[in-house]
């Protein structure tokens, strides 16, 4: 683990896999004096407010709580996004077997970042890990489903995106009045439904 | 209830106050203030609680009517306020008079503090408006009427205006610390940082402040994974033209922050206007307790 400064109020912890990250985070949001804790693909940012910088020397990932059982969450999608064709060439498969084979996958939600509520997901089939488009649309639907390189996103809201995609849910990702506003949270595991 | 009536917005005129500290992990910007300092002393030149919501304008402030009395106050850049042609801040508004800002000078936000605060509609524990999420109350137009707060919840005002910020120029210094990312750049990129005046661009706003100069070079091309970043950072795009990320900065990114500005100096890269020049200064011991 290495750390790295962010300014005169932060760290960044710099660690193995998204794994770690998302462990690391959770030990430090457990002690309780820190502003922010923000997982990324490998890294932990960590903020505090003004005053005296916490004692952060006996942070490890080893130090973090057994994590809860992982929620295992469903998101149900229509497979007819418009890049499902684009993708099936470059998986060089058919567009059914694209779909299929995103269905099959079970992903783990990195961390959030964008967007708020918008989870970058790991894992699934190698084969749908495609470049994201070289200009990016100015306007994606909200619930759209979307790969970029080794990640799966549902949009939360309509916004613009380089991400190509594969289909839409209406699930609601991010709701602000919502106790819990974000669906997903870094460690849940997703599974995609094809309705 | 008192209310605001604004006659006339100006350029871009929001609510804000402290903002969504905390939910960075959600995706959800800091937002608040950019110039947290103003918004601070406006509050207390009124008796409001540190982080009541006030407005934030833009360039060029906006012209409000009180249909009540209120205790009102302008901070932050010299917006030239008048109070029904009596000069600002602080000063006693009463009914159907009208508060007039002009141009901002010495800076690019003025923030007009009100005795009770602005009472728009709260979002996450924010009355901020987010430019990159749109979240909490839009920007105002002509014509919007805001209910103000109780004053009930208030304190003594500060009695005295303290003496005006002198920082509060259009040239600007700012602070930095090195990193977190300053590996990914050629070792003569934090010279040139901090050798070079940057101009400040007009493609700024509360999401980032873009800086015109030479690019910074960068010694490795490949894309960095997203981490969380913020306020502060200065992030290098591959093209090497630095961005000062705002308030409402995306909570993570995907380029190398080469520096971060200090906390103690935010506010006054929240005032930097486009065309002001900005130079950097390298700080290094910053006890960060690990």
């Amino acid at each position: 683990m290495r750390v790295r400064p962010a300014g005169d109020r932060a760290v960044l912890f710099e660690v193995a896999d998204n794994a770690e990250a998302v462990h690391l985070a959770r030990a430090l949001r457990a002690r309780g004096d820190l502003v922010d804790v923000v997982p990324g693909h490998r890294t932990v940012l960590a903020v505090w407010e003004g005053g005296d910088a916490p004692r952060l020397d006996g942070v490890s990932v080893e130090s973090a709580p057994a994590p809860a059982e992982a929620r295992l969450v469903e998101i149900p999608v229509r497979y007819d996004g418009p890049d499902l064709a684009d993708v099936a060439r470059l998986a060089g498969v058919s567009p059914e077997e694209v779909a299929a084979r995103h269905a099959a996958g079970v992903y783990t939600v990195a961390f959030l970042g964008f967007a708020p509520g918008f989870a970058y997901l790991l894992g699934g089939d190698e084969l749908l890990h495609v470049p994201r488009l070289a200009s990016p649309r100015e306007r994606v639907p909200a619930g759209s489903v979307a790969v970029a390189g080794p990640y799966s996103a549902v949009y939360p809201r309509e916004s613009p995106g380089g991400w190509r995609l594969l289909g839409r849910s209406d699930l609601v990702l991010f709701d602000p009045q919502r106790t819990e506003p974000a669906l997903l949270a870094p460690g849940d595991r997703v599974r995609f439904v094809a309705a | 209830m008192t209310s605001v009536a604004v006659l006339r917005a100006g350029p871009l005129l929001t609510v804000q106050d402290l903002g969504r500290p905390g939910l960075a992990h959600l995706g959800v910007p800091p937002s608040g203030a950019a110039d947290r300092a103003a918004l601070e002393l406006g509050n207390a030149l009124v008796g409001n609680a540190p982080g009541a919501a006030g407005l934030e304008a833009t360039l060029v402030g906006p012209t409000l009517r009180f249909d009540g009395g209120a205790l009102v106050a302008v901070t932050g850049a010299d917006a030239g306020a008048r109070l029904d042609e009596r000069p600002l801040p602080p000063g006693v508004a009463r009914v159907g008079e009208l508060l007039e800002l002009g141009p901002c000078r010495g800076g690019v936000r003025a923030y007009v503090s009100i005795r009770g605060g602005v009472a728009a509609e709260s979002v996450l524990g924010s009355r901020s408006h987010d430019q990159l999420t749109g979240l909490g109350p839009p920007p105002l137009r002509d014509g919007d009427v805001l209910p103000l707060g109780l004053v009930t919840d208030c304190h003594e005002p500060l009695q005295h205006e303290p003496a005006r910020r002198d920082e509060l120029v259009t040239d600007c210094y700012l602070r930095v610390v090195p990193g977190p990312r300053d590996d990914w750049f050629a070792p003569a990129a934090l010279e040139a940082l901090t050798r070079t005046t940057w101009r400040v661009s007009p493609a700024s706003n509360r999401i980032g402040t873009r800086l015109e100069g030479p690019p910074l070079e960068r010694t490795r091309q490949d894309e960095l994974l997203s981490e969380g970043v913020v306020t502060g950072a200065i992030q290098v795009p591959p093209g090497g033209r630095p961005i000062l990320l705002g308030p409402d900065h995306p909570t993570t990114g995907g380029y190398p922050v080469l520096a971060v500005v200090v906390a103690d100096d935010l506010s006054r890269a929240g005032q930097l206007a486009p065309g002001a020049t900005v130079q950097f200064s390298i700080v290094t011991s910053v006890p960060i307790g690990v």
